[in-house]
């Protein structure tokens, strides 16, 4: 999340009127209710994950052999040292939820920061250089995309032995396809543009036009485009917590403990709720704020 | 001319290759036929004509974003050798700059006006500190009528014609010898183009710049330059100087373009030479002269032949062959 | 009784930061086979009052008028069912970008015949005989094939008239062209100016013409109105317009013209832009850019004299002594023919 924010600033660097632009900006994000609640939301969770070892009552690892299966605090059996119960294991779910925070999130932060790089960089060696470059990698995207994504992931978790590391590398390439084709396509719009050939003609090489000419000029899209894969990455990271091929247990990632507790869905059904439904939200959130960001940044949807 | 050109065209020609698909064959566009002309210190050559007449194409080449198919190109006595996807070296590419016509595409939208006049002299005078770019570019801000306050600010703060000043400063930074003006004026409303027409007359006179001025309003060319070449269709038929180009058109195009522009007199409603239809397809270009089809001067030997540009006398040349009878009429309806 | 008879039209519209008057307090008069023309530089809301007129202004436009009568039909009380009969019909408009005006995925002729359903009707092959005939009119050859050609494979100025075609396609009495020929060359340009002014001699209809360019007032108009910032400053027939313009502005404007500058060193500027949305002086809306000014047109925003046959919007009229008789007074403009008696007295400021 603190990458999309530093990219957000990047794109408008600034002395002088930055205040104007952020202010403009603010009075356009704020306009959409939505977009307001998301982030706020995601402040919230953000602040939670920071601060998990003060917020969380338990150590998310810890088992209290005592307190198999309690459930939360509202049922007559629950109790107030276990606020949303706990798993097969005795483990805290609130505070489980509280660190998984971490590890979803940072995660795909982690996932967005790859593909979006990666994307970026492949994305603007097509736009700028077109023929053989542009064919090669956009051939390469295609067939990318042809998979169905999770069995993609899955495939190359497969490959690449399951762990963390693994699948994130999956779900970024996953991702890839999205922001190299969007990064190519705005860079095509943008190329031609008459600033880019005055540039060129006051001896701008080829790796300035591309990176400082072109490509704040097609942050907008990028920009939003980060937001979805973030939720995106969120779900696909919990799917491949769910399979069992990502984050291993006793790790507390929200996909996770949702497959561990699935078999016991029908007796205890707040080990398997409150995860869903973390993860529910926060993909909801984020994709609220996302639709906010782009109509504070997309052009075309205001005028200047 | 004693003086030394600064710029000299001879036959400069560029061709497109039109890829063909698998139902017809690749095509060849001439959007540029053997353009000669020379460019002197101080001095302005406007390019008249409609769209599709070259100008663009003409502009790009000038300013080396493309290499000529074929002919000579010379810049401040050094001759252009470029080929295809090469960039020109540093020292001849910063004497031709250029201006475009629409001022709200060719400011980057992401930078300040000071970043974008520092930028040049980022890339080309690497001595220089930072303080110095700074300094220069807070000068030339000034120098085209605009104020310090203005440096920090982004461009889609400014009007169109306060844009177009930015990119005139933009132009000059790194002190071109040169200046390819496209339209520079035709997007902007009527008491902004006086406005930067004489900003574009007094930075001539203080730089000695020569201006390569392309423009389809003849008042405007009229007022400004020293020298026009008249295209149509990628061809230059008429050049010689403003005011005898002006005063006695030879060339059946240049009459019909001046008479069909209009006049802001409401007692000069005069007779036109009527223009029937539209200028070619660059696909399918006509035999013989590509203005025969339209010329109501035309004979079957034009439709034989493509006319060269031949002097009609020492400063005027003009591509046509019935060029006397052109002429003769014209004086008479005028 | 005017054809078209528009007094105190004003659109606002609701922006973010309050309302921004676009057009304020317009007058025009048009007579049946009269030609005008609204002139101004960008935001001088010359096309906006048009469209205002035509109820093409999207929602978030409130529009007023004191009086707004299309043949005697106020157009303000008419039903949205009533008012579309009008406009396109009677009432019909062409605009500055023919490519984008017509649909590129439809023929010529479907879009030409799709008009003339809605307005006249007919069998489907008198209607395609008219089509043919529309097409004809304005000057597209061989009308039989191009009737068959996707916008596309049109040239701008084969698009623009087909525009034309279909703007005429059910003999409308007004016809409102909103920069014509802008995007088009100079021939073309004078093509189209030339269609133009010939169907409305044939058709007898009358054209209020949109644009900025004065070279194209000068040779097709009869009577000018000259808009800025949303105001319309004067209103005169087109000869003494170019002779003796009434306000500072058209002064100004007609000076700056290249051609008129003569061997003058530079040409005669109007200094500053047009005022925008944020930055609208008090008083007289051209007071900073004029060289009049005084103290009173800084506070004061001035209306036109009663008795000014060219409604002038300015404290101080340019005060012409031929401005009484204007030499080309057509009779149905009593105003313009009724020698003015009124000769406000100039200023001691004015050079």
């Amino acid at each position: 999340m603190s990458q999309l924010i530093l990219s957000k600033k990047s794109s408008q660097p600034a002395p002088g009127t930055f205040r104007y632009q952020l202010a403009s900006f603010w009075s356009d994000f704020s306009a959409s209710r939505g977009a307001l609640v998301g982030l706020i939301f995601i402040v919230f969770i953000l602040l939670v994950a920071l601060f998990a070892p003060w917020v969380a009552p338990h150590d998310p690892a810890m088992q209290d052999r005592s307190a198999l299966l309690v459930p939360p605090v509202w049922h007559a059996e629950g109790s107030w040292n276990y606020l949303l119960g706990t798993d097969a294991v005795g483990r805290d779910v609130l505070s489980r939820l509280i660190y998984g925070a971490r590890y979803s999130l940072s995660i795909s932060a982690m996932v967005v920061v790859i593909s979006m790089g990666v994307g970026i960089f492949l994305g603007l060696l097509a736009g700028y250089f077109r023929g053989w470059v542009e064919t090669v990698i956009t051939r390469v995207m295609d067939v990318v995309l042809a998979f169905p994504s999770l069995l993609l992931a899955l495939g190359l978790v497969a490959i690449l032995s399951p762990g963390l590391t693994s699948a994130m590398i999956a779900i970024a390439m996953v991702q890839l396809p999205y922001f190299v084709r969007l990064t190519r396509a705005a860079v095509i719009g943008e190329k031609n543009r008459e600033y880019v050939i005055a540039s060129r003609l006051s001896g701008a090489g080829h790796l300035r036009l591309m990176f400082n000419t072109l490509l704040p000029n097609c942050m907008a899209p990028l920009i939003v485009q980060a937001t979805l894969s973030f939720s995106t990455a969120i779900l696909d990271i919990a799917a491949l917590g769910f399979l069992g091929m990502g984050v291993q247990p006793p790790t507390p990632e929200w996909g996770a403990m949702l497959a561990n507790a699935r078999e016991f869905m029908g007796s205890a059904y707040w080990a398997v709720t409150f995860p869903g439904l973390i993860i529910l939200l926060t993909v909801l959130m984020i994709n609220l704020m996302g639709d906010g960001l782009r109509d504070a940044l997309d052009p075309k949807m205001k005028r200047s | 001319m004693s003086r030394d050109a600064v710029l000299s065209a001879v036959n400069l020609t560029r061709h497109y290759q039109i890829k063909g698909s698998p139902f017809s064959k690749p095509a060849t566009v001439k959007a540029l036929n053997e353009a000669t002309f020379e460019l002197y210190p101080g001095q302005t050559l406007a390019v008249v004509g409609e769209s599709g007449c070259g100008k663009s194409t003409l502009a790009r080449v000038l300013t080396m974003i493309e290499p000529p198919t074929s002919g000579q190109l010379t810049i401040s006595g050094h001759q252009v050798s470029l080929k295809e996807g090469q960039r020109p070296p540093a020292a001849l590419r910063r004497e031709v700059q250029i201006i475009f016509q629409n001022p709200y595409g060719s400011l980057n939208p992401r930078k300040t006006v000071a970043t974008m006049l520092e930028e040049p002299l980022k890339l080309n005078r690497k001595e220089m500190s930072a303080a110095e770019r700074r300094q220069a570019a807070l000068e030339m801000i000034a120098k085209v009528g605009l104020r310090p306050e203005h440096a920090d600010r982004y461009p889609h703060m400014f009007s169109g014609g306060q844009r177009q000043r930015i990119a005139i400063a933009r132009a000059l930074m790194l002190n071109p010898k040169i200046l390819v003006l496209d339209e520079p004026v035709s997007a902007l409303d009527l008491s902004i183009q006086a406005q930067v027409l004489n900003l574009l007359a007094d930075l001539q006179e203080e730089f000695g710049l020569a201006y390569v001025f392309i423009s389809h309003d003849l008042s405007v060319v009229r007022r400004i330059a020293d020298d026009v070449i008249v295209m149509y269709f990628g061809q230059p038929v008429e050049t010689g100087p403003a005011e005898e180009v002006f005063t006695t058109p030879r060339h059946p195009y240049t009459q019909a373009l001046f008479s069909a522009t209009p006049v802001a007199d409401p007692n000069r409603r005069r007779e036109r030479v009527h223009l029937k239809g539209e200028p070619p397809s660059p696909l399918a270009p006509p035999p013989g002269c590509p203005f025969a089809p339209r010329c109501h001067l035309a004979t079957k030997e034009c439709t034989r032949l493509d006319p060269p540009l031949e002097h009609v006398n020492e400063r005027v040349a003009v591509a046509c062959i019935h060029v006397d009878q052109a002429a003769a009429r014209y004086a008479v309806a005028g | 009784m005017a054809l078209l008879d528009i007094e105190g039209l004003s659109v606002r519209f609701k922006t973010s930061s309050g309302l921004f008057a676009a057009v304020e307090n317009v007058d025009i008069n048009v007579d049946r086979g009269e030609v005008w023309s609204i002139v101004g530089e960008s935001g001088s809301g010359k096309s906006v009052s048009m469209l205002a007129t035509m109820g093409l202004l999207p929602w978030t436009a409130q529009v007023t008028a004191d009086k707004m009568a299309f043949d005697g039909q106020d157009l303000q009380q008419l039903s949205s069912r009533q008012r579309r009969r009008i406009v396109g019909g009677e009432m019909s408009m062409i605009f500055q970008e023919p490519m984008s005006s017509l649909n590129p995925c439809f023929t010529v002729g479907t879009q030409i015949d799709e008009m003339i359903k809605q307005h006249l009707g007919g069998s489907r092959k008198e209607r395609h005989e008219r089509a043919l005939d529309l097409l004809a009119q304005v000057g597209i050859p061989d009308p039989a094939r191009r009737i068959k050609a996707y916008p596309h494979q049109l040239s701008g100025g084969m698009s623009q008239r087909v525009m034309i075609a279909m703007a005429i396609s059910c003999n409308p009495r007004l016809l409102i062209a909103d920069e014509p020929t802008t995007a088009l060359d100079v021939t073309i340009q004078a093509q189209i100016l030339e269609l133009l002014l010939k169907l409305q001699e044939d058709t007898g209809m009358a054209l209020i013409l949109i644009t900025h360019d004065m070279g194209v007032v000068a040779e097709t108009a009869k009577h000018v109105v000259v808009q800025y910032a949303g105001r319309q400053v004067e209103k005169q027939d087109v000869k003494s317009l170019f002779a003796h313009p009434r306000h500072p502005y058209t002064e100004a404007l007609l000076s700056a013209l290249p051609e008129r500058a003569g061997d003058q060193d530079r040409l005669p500027t109007i200094p500053g832009v047009v005022p925008g949305q944020h930055d609208r002086p008090s008083g007289c809306l051209f007071n900073p850019r004029c060289q009049y000014a005084t103290e009173h047109c800084r506070e004061v925003e001035p209306v036109a004299a009663p008795d000014d046959p060219a409604s002038t919007l300015c404290h101080y009229p340019l005060d012409h002594p031929a401005v009484g008789t204007p030499p080309s007074a057509t009779p149905q403009d009593p105003l313009a023919s009724n020698p003015s008696s009124h000769n406000p007295s100039r200023p001691e400021v004015r050079p």
